[in-house]
């Protein structure tokens, strides 16, 4: 893990691909997550044009929180062709609402087909929070 | 982590971890691999996922995997489970996201020598047909009621449309079309995502290949199936797309809360499974048959575009440029057969994930012209590299539960392939072998390159050694179309 507060870096697997992602809170674990799979799947956005999506998911712990906010981000990825790089997250007691401001894909090169929950573990470290995700790709 | 000392050597080409080996495991792992296969699969987790897999409750006999076999997520890929029906239970995970991802293959009576100078037309034309890439849409979209259709009637949908023929259906796995799909257990998400995707290729390791009838190993086998030395085949490689996707996702997630409901306890998360005979695994299992029609589908409509392909390019260059179907099979598939075990015949709940069903001979299911040869299995290598063709045997039946391996199987990570080949390099390469290649990403291209697989040779070498199936041809690259 990097000395940077909040990052991400993939990680070597055989077929899929995975991504270790750290942050010094909750949210800024989420938003680390998003960008990493935006970086796994090589999106480059089209610039200006901003849009906003607002969504919301069941907080019931941290790891499925996680695949759920990532889940969502691929949903509207395949039915807009919509990606996000900023975020306004707030977490309420089991409930987690998300402003996502973003814009068209402009290109991208790999298709990630599903977040999973291979040995996912959402751990506490000296600066934070940090998990590693396996993608299906 | 599974070390070789961890492993009881059966024969030059099977292997065993003991179920002593951890407490936890239900039955052993029978490894089908030769001891040059076993040392490439320590690099990675394979070995310590088969032992997670098997821990599945329910499960009958051993777990298997394939010489083909790489670390996935949950179960490996080159994976087989069988747990008893209904009382065993049932695993997404152990199917995988892109549910009946599989492969077609289609013959031609062309000889190469006649179309030798068409081939870069093909594979543009090709291109154009059969759309490729992440999220891409169809040529066709559906409706809520007729992608409901595609779910209960998989290929017949296609043939009620004009896609597909009457011998495209008998020459499908299940004729296309499993039985017991229930689009009300599939969700709305599901749909939408679905609706726009039939007749698509993705991206990925998915790939449309026109290739060369290289060598015949078995000329009876090769005569039923059409083959003949030196004429040109169609491979087909993709799934359930988005649709798929996300039934997998739907039930990994609704089934974390079954898993505690039921008192199981797992390994890893990605295991969590149901009951078969449980609400939440009655659920999945109509879900799951919904993508697995939905994908015969899907492969259906590619095939007859690819028809149109050949027809737009070869019809006043060749008398016939017509594709017949060879045979259609999964490899991400859960389904309920009957096996012999212990000289009785036994229901069963058969995964295979990054398996291919390989029925020998003499199985009802099969077209009669392939019941005396037995199930012909695809075996695509990876690209630029050879294919085969082989066909299951009786031995399969007893030792992997009529199954077999479903491609060469990945060594090197995509970063790591990534980071020692350039895509436009690699591109070069190819295209100077001969090969017209027809690629959405570069840099996806350069992760599925040639060194990132194991040799697809070898593979074949270790399930015709262990008697799983027998070769039929060797097929060679011509043109490659990648999303």
């Amino acid at each position: 893990m990097s000395n940077l507060k909040a990052g991400f870096r993939e990680l070597e697997h055989t077929a899929d691909c995975e991504l270790e992602i750290w942050a010094p809170n909750f949210i800024d674990l989420l938003e680390q997550a998003a960008l990493g799979m935006n970086a796994l799947a090589g999106i480059r956005l089209i610039p200006g044009n901003r849009v906003v999506r607002k969504f919301h998911f069941m907080f019931n712990d941290f790891e499925q929180a996680l695949v759920s906010f990532l889940e969502e981000l691929l949903f509207i990825a395949d039915m807009e062709n919509l990606a996000f790089d900023e975020f306004e997250i707030v977490v309420s007691r089991n409930l987690i609402d998300v402003k996502a401001i973003g814009s068209e894909i402009l290109a991208d090169s790999k298709e990630i087909k599903a977040v999973t929950y291979h040995n996912l573990a959402v751990i506490s470290t000296q600066s934070g929070l940090c998990v590693r995700v396996v993608f299906d790709v | 982590m599974v070390d070789t000392k961890d492993l009881r050597k059966i024969s030059d080409y099977e292997w065993e971890i003991p179920q002593a080996y951890r407490a936890d495991m239900r039955v052993p792992v029978r490894i089908i691999a030769s001891r040059q296969i076993i040392k490439a699969v320590m690099q990675d987790r394979s070995l310590e996922q088969a032992v997670n897999s098997a821990t599945l409750p329910g499960l009958v006999k051993h777990v298997v995997v394939m010489p083909d076999m790489h670390q996935g997520y949950g179960f490996p890929i080159g994976g087989v489970a069988a747990t008893q029906y209904p009382s065993g239970v049932i695993s997404p995970g152990g199917i995988g996201y892109d549910i009946n991802c599989g492969v077609r293959l289609l013959s031609s009576q062309i000889p190469l020598s006649q179309i030798k100078n068409d081939l870069d037309e093909l594979a543009t034309t090709l291109n154009y047909q059969c759309p490729s890439g992440v999220g891409t849409k169809g040529h066709i979209r559906v409706n809520i009621q007729e992608l409901e259709q595609v779910c209960r009637q998989g290929s017949g949908w296609a043939l009620k449309k004009g896609f597909a023929s009457q011998t495209d259906i008998e020459r499908t796995e299940e004729h296309g079309c499993l039985p017991g799909a229930d689009p009300s257990k599939v969700s709305k998400r599901a749909k939408e995502r679905g609706k726009a995707q039939i007749g698509t290729l993705g991206a990925g390791n998915h790939f449309i290949e026109v290739d060369l009838v290289e060598q015949i190993y078995d000329e009876r086998s090769a005569r039923v199936m059409g083959l003949r030395i030196g004429n040109i085949v169609v491979q087909i490689h993709c799934g359930s797309r988005g649709f798929g996707h996300q039934i997998c996702s739907d039930y990994v997630r609704e089934l974390q809360g079954a898993v505690r409901r039921y008192g199981i306890e797992l390994p890893d998360r990605e295991l969590v499974c149901a009951p078969l005979d449980s609400p939440e695994g009655e659920s999945y299992l109509a879900a799951m048959r919904c993508a697995a029609n939905y994908a015969f589908t899907n492969r259906q409509v590619l095939a007859h575009h690819a028809r149109k392909a050949f027809e737009l390019t070869l019809a006043d260059k060749v008398s016939n440029w017509h594709l017949q179907q060879v045979y259609d099979i999964a490899h991400n598939m859960g389904k309920i057969e009957t096996h012999e075990i212990q000289g009785k015949p036994v229901k069963l709940c058969v995964h295979r994930k990054g398996a291919t069903r390989a029925f020998g001979p003499g199985f009802e299911g099969l077209p009669a012209e392939y019941r005396p040869i037995g199930q012909p299995v695809l075996v695509p290598g990876s690209m630029g590299t050879a294919s085969w063709v082989l066909v299951g045997t009786e031995l399969s039946m007893q030792k992997s539960f009529g199954s077999c391996c479903h491609g060469a199987g990945r060594l090197m990570s995509r970063s790591k392939a990534k980071k020692q080949v350039w895509g436009e390099d690699l591109h070069k390469q190819l295209t100077e072998s001969g090969i017209h290649i027809r690629a959405g990403s570069m840099a996806g291209f350069a992760e599925e390159a040639p060194q990132a697989y194991k040799d697809v040779d070898e593979v074949v070498d270790v399930v015709t050694g262990a008697r799983i199936a027998k070769k039929v041809a060797r097929l060679k690259p011509l043109v490659v179309i990648k999303g």
